[in-house]
């Protein structure tokens, strides 16, 4: 008599376990097949292209009814399976028992729904199945959908409803997209190509709560408050291993069912292939490795000799004009290696990983023909060692070219900002060129861009470089650190004039040649960005030394120093009373004062650090910055409230100048003083900006230091009401941190920029002033708060260890 | 080998660092890309910096102190500096981190 196999599960995987073992016995079995979904096996990975409207449903079918029927299959679809008795060797369906002698398990996964309240709401379901296929292409141009998840099922699922007009918003938890497969700025890429097809994305992104309306979905809420509206809500953030029929029946299942080399459960005459299983530890989410499966049972179940085994897995996305590649492995190991190129004009970004002359991982961005031939090698183990230099250069290239520092500028638009101060595009400085200008002089006479402040000389240079090639020579210019060519001013300028409001974009479209920077790169970037872009840009406390990250000063023995601010240097006894009652409580070794008429509380445990500052704010004081590259302290004399010389309240404007400027970040320290009268008991010229008052008004000078070099300060007006002189330091302090070149104190600002320029901006020209102005309060509308405040509240368990295991007793 | 979970990869911040504490000495973990973990003595061989304090990029850490960079594959010391940190087997598995328990534990004198 014929074995009697039973099937469970219509999917991927079962289908082809069919195909082997009717080809190869088509009379080996009596075989039916359940599926809970109302049809038979249709490619699943082909859902994306049906969604988006490039394929039909009738076109991803692999088996019909005729094939069914020629191979005898008894097809029960539409039935769920209910259980498996394995004593009784039956399978219970919605519609009766079918018996068997050897049963597969196909049951594919569950998608993973995230518990928020809500998530029951109508309209809110996973992207699995073609019923949910159906519902989304029910969407058009007058409906919003939101979708949580920004991996390779959730992007699909958008673009393939951008399609349809449908406004989509993607929400996703991560820094970038498909962060398992592809690295930043491969993933910054992808977001940049998908927002182009009009699709919103909203990345460190938390959803808080589905927000319903009669029983139906009506919008997202996040956890920064915001509201995305939307009539579809599909999550697509991942999958669980379908087990609950293996798991009833008592086999043995972890993550997945488990099953031997052989796809063979915990019971003899049960098979489990796909999605459901789980071998050596691992689970499987893409059907090649199912594939491999699938054989592999088909030729258990027939007797013959078979193993499956775990091999590196390649990734695309099935989004049209999104080409990307990512394949092999990420993760840690001894010994690795990164080998990056970029083309931002084309877009394309490469990057391997290569350990012990071995290529182990590829992510190709944009250009991907070559990405067959990396997963080769590194499926093969191909030693790299020979061709390393040219490696990343695919297959067909042999020696020659390496790619064009100059590609950033070469690739700027004609309209492109090159100049700031005079509002010179790019395409003038080439017409001039071409007229006739061939040197920086020329260029600056005949357009005069870079004949202001200057900073943008090198960018000039660059296109008097790109335009009349071997014709001009370039002067050598300081690159930034070794991942770049460009300078400070280079890198300033382009991150203005191309938009680049993250990391990723310029390491991109300024050719990084590293990854991800270096420790003098990316505190650069991380300040230049969130001085230009203060609304958009977020900040990177792993972009910045550790005194700025924790806001506190590290010493020399690894401890931390705490400074709370007194404004202008004025205190009061319950300040005082604070600040000893925490020097005494976290057994402070040093209490010292300043040199900028504050108290330094030295030799702190870096653990101490958050109780400690919850103490201090409860007595209303806040962190002193004297840890930042940005405003530290505001020195003031007594001025008028108690000095017999005083001319004007010097302690007054003092704190209103710090109350202004604290939490601005600046190129390099900021330091600040007020004195009441010439006799400058303040100290106030050797400062950054120090301000002398005077019977007629305020003189303001600016440029003075008193660290590695000595210098005094230069007058920059004298300005007779106290508001014009806090307005004109705004604006200097603003200047400042739009041109400087971070490490770079005010003085080296001003010694490139020139006095005159600066009188220019911030004192001639009203207008100018009052822009500044205005940028510099925007900018603070978001910094001015208080560090320790927000660490307490939500960054305190990063200073505690993640693990103590000195806690442990000892054996 | 042994493993000990020590915590969820979202717990050590994205090009950051935690510590783990035990009985030999701080054990710094670092996190260099979304699902990449390293773990190496948390005391710089140059004068002792904590260089779970320190920033991290690529594959590789700066000290903090006098900015020794080290890489945390090899642990050796990079440029003209001289010196090596010690670097203790970590994985991550369901994201969860995992280090070797013998990198916490004391180990008999050899
Ligand atoms: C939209 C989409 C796009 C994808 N794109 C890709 C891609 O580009 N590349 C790639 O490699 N992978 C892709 N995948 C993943 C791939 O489709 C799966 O890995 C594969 O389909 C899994 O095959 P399977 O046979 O294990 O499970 P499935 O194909 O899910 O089949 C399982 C079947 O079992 C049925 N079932 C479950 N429980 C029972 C029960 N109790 N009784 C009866 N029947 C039951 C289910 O209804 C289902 O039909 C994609 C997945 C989706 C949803
Ligand atoms: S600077 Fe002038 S006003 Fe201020 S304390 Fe000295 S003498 Fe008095
Ligand atoms: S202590 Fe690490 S570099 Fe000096």
């Amino acid at each position: 008599m014929k074995q009697r196999l039973v099937v469970i599960g219509a999917g991927m995987a079962s289908g082809r376990v069919l195909e082997h073992l009717t080809d190869a016995a088509p009379d080996a079995f009596n075989i039916t097949l359940f599926n809970a979904e109302p049809r038979g096996n249709y490619n699943r990975i082909m859902l994306s292209p049906v969604l988006s409207g490039e394929k039909t449903y009738e076109e991803i079918v692999t088996h019909d009814d005729a094939w069914y029927a020629a191979r005898g299959i008894a097809c029960r679809f539409g039935e769920k399976v209910a259980k498996i008795d394995r004593e009784m060797k039956v399978v219970e369906g919605q519609n009766g028992h079918v018996p068997y002698d050897k049963l597969v398990i196909a049951t594919g996964s569950n998608p993973f729904m995230i518990p928020l309240p809500g998530h029951d709401l109508e309209g809110v379901f996973a992207y699995r199945d073609l019923e949910d296929t159906i519902q989304m292409m029910g969407m058009g141009p007058d409906n919003k959908v939101v979708v949580i998840g920004g991996g390779l099922l959730g992007l699909e699922a958008a673009a393939g409803m951008a399609a349809h007009g449908v406004d989509v918003t993607v929400v996703h938890i991560m820094g970038h997209l498909m962060e398992r497969q592809l690295d930043e700025a491969a993933g910054y890429l992808l977001k940049k190509s998908l927002e182009d097809k009009g699709i919103r994305i909203c990345l460190q992104a938390n959803s808080k709560e589905i927000l319903g309306k009669d029983g139906k979905v009506r919008a997202l809420l996040l956890d920064d408050g915001t509201e995305l509206p939307c009539d579809l809500l599909v999550m697509a953030v991942g999958i669980r291993p379908n087990t609950a029929l293996a798991q009833e029946a008592g086999l043995a299942t972890g993550r997945g069912i488990h099953v031997d080399d052989q796809m063979l459960t915990s019971d003899p005459d049960v098979f489990a292939v796909g999605e459901c299983v789980e071998h050596d530890g691992a689970v499987f989410g893409l059907v090649a490795p199912l594939y491999d499966q699938a054989k592999v049972a088909a030729q258990a179940l027939l007797g013959e000799e078979a193993a499956f085994a775990q091999k590196t897995l390649s990734t695309k996305l099935k989004v049209t004009g999104c080409d990307l590649f990512s394949a092999g492995d990420f993760a840690d190991g001894p010994g690795r290696e990164d080998i990056v190129f970029r083309d931002p004009s084309r877009g394309v970004y490469k990057r391997l990983v290569i350990e012990e002359d071995r290529l182990v991982g590829a992510v190709l961005y944009g250009d991907t023909t070559d990405g067959s031939w990396f997963f080769g090698l590194i499926k093969d183990g191909t030693s790299v060692e020979e061709m390393r230099e040219t490696l990343i250069f695919g297959p067909a290239y042999q020696g020659g070219d390496t790619a064009d520092p100059l590609s950033a500028v070469a690739a700027l638009p004609h309209e492109a900002e090159i100049c700031g101060c005079n509002g010179v595009c790019k395409g003038d400085i080439v017409e001039a060129i071409n007229a006739g200008a061939g040197d920086l002089g020329a260029v600056r006479t005949t357009t005069k861009a870079s004949a202001s402040c200057g900073t943008c000389t090198g960018l000039v240079e660059q296109v008097l470089q790109v335009t009349l090639g071997d014709a001009f020579q370039m002067p050598a210019a300081q690159p930034v650190c070794g991942c770049t060519d460009l300078t400070h001013e280079d890198v300033r300028r382009l991150i203005k004039g191309q938009e680049l409001k993250s990391q990723a974009a310029v390491w991109q479209e300024l050719g990084w040649m590293t990854p991800n920077g270096c420790h003098v790169c990316r505190p650069a970037i991380n300040y230049y960005l969130l001085a230009d872009w203060p609304l958009e840009y977020q900040d990177d406390p792993q972009s910045r030394f550790v005194n700025e990250r924790k806001h506190a000063n590290i010493q020399k023995d690894g401890t931390f120093s705490v400074v709370p601010r007194m404004w202008g240097g004025i205190t009061t006894p319950d300040e005082l009373r604070a600040i000893a009652d925490a020097a005494d409580k976290y057994d402070v070794p040093t209490v010292k004062v300043t040199g900028g008429q504050r108290i330094d509380l030295l030799g702190v445990k870096g653990e101490d650090l958050p109780a400690m500052w919850s103490d201090l704010n409860k007595a209303g004081l806040v962190s002193g910055h004297a840890y930042s590259k940005g405003l530290r302290t505001v020195k003031t004399c007594v001025g008028t409230d108690h000095c017999r010389f005083g001319t004007q309240d010097s302690t007054g404007l003092g704190i209103k100048l710090e109350r202004i400027l604290w939490g601005s970040w600046t190129p390099h320290k900021l330091k600040l003083a007020v004195s009441g009268c010439p006799r400058n008991c303040a100290e106030a010229t050797c400062k950054d900006i120090g301000v002398v008052c005077v019977e007629s008004g305020y003189q303001i000078s600016i440029g003075g230091a008193a660290g590695m070099d000595v210098k005094e300060t230069e007058l920059l007006c004298q300005i007779p009401t106290e508001d014009e002189a806090i307005e004109v330091v705004m604006a200097v302090t603003q200047a400042y941190r739009e041109g400087g070149k971070y490490l770079d104190r005010l003085y080296k600002w001003l010694g490139k920029v020139g006095m005159d320029w600066v009188k220019v901006q911030v004192v001639d020209d009203l207008e100018n002033r009052a822009a500044l102005v205005a940028r510099f309060e925007l900018s603070q509308n978001i910094y001015r708060k208080d560090p320790w405040a927000e660490h307490v509240k939500e960054k305190a368990q990063t200073y505690a260890p993640i693990a103590d295991f000195t806690l442990e007793a000892a054996e | 080998m042994s493993w000990i979970d020590i915590g969820h990869i979202d717990e050590v911040p994205l090009r950051g660092a935690r510590l783990v504490k035990t009985h030999i000495g701080c054990i710094a973990v670092f996190r260099t890309a979304e699902v990449e973990v390293y773990a190496a003595t948390n005391s710089c061989p140059h004068k002792g910096g904590p260089l779970s304090e320190g920033i991290v990029h690529g594959q590789s850490v700066t000290c903090p102190l006098h900015n020794w960079v080290f890489d945390l594959n090899t642990g050796e010391a990079q440029g003209a500096d001289d010196g090596r940190i010690t670097i203790y087997p970590v994985r991550i598995v369901n994201d969860r981190i995992l280090l070797d328990d013998s990198a916490v534990t004391r180990r008999s004198a050899a």
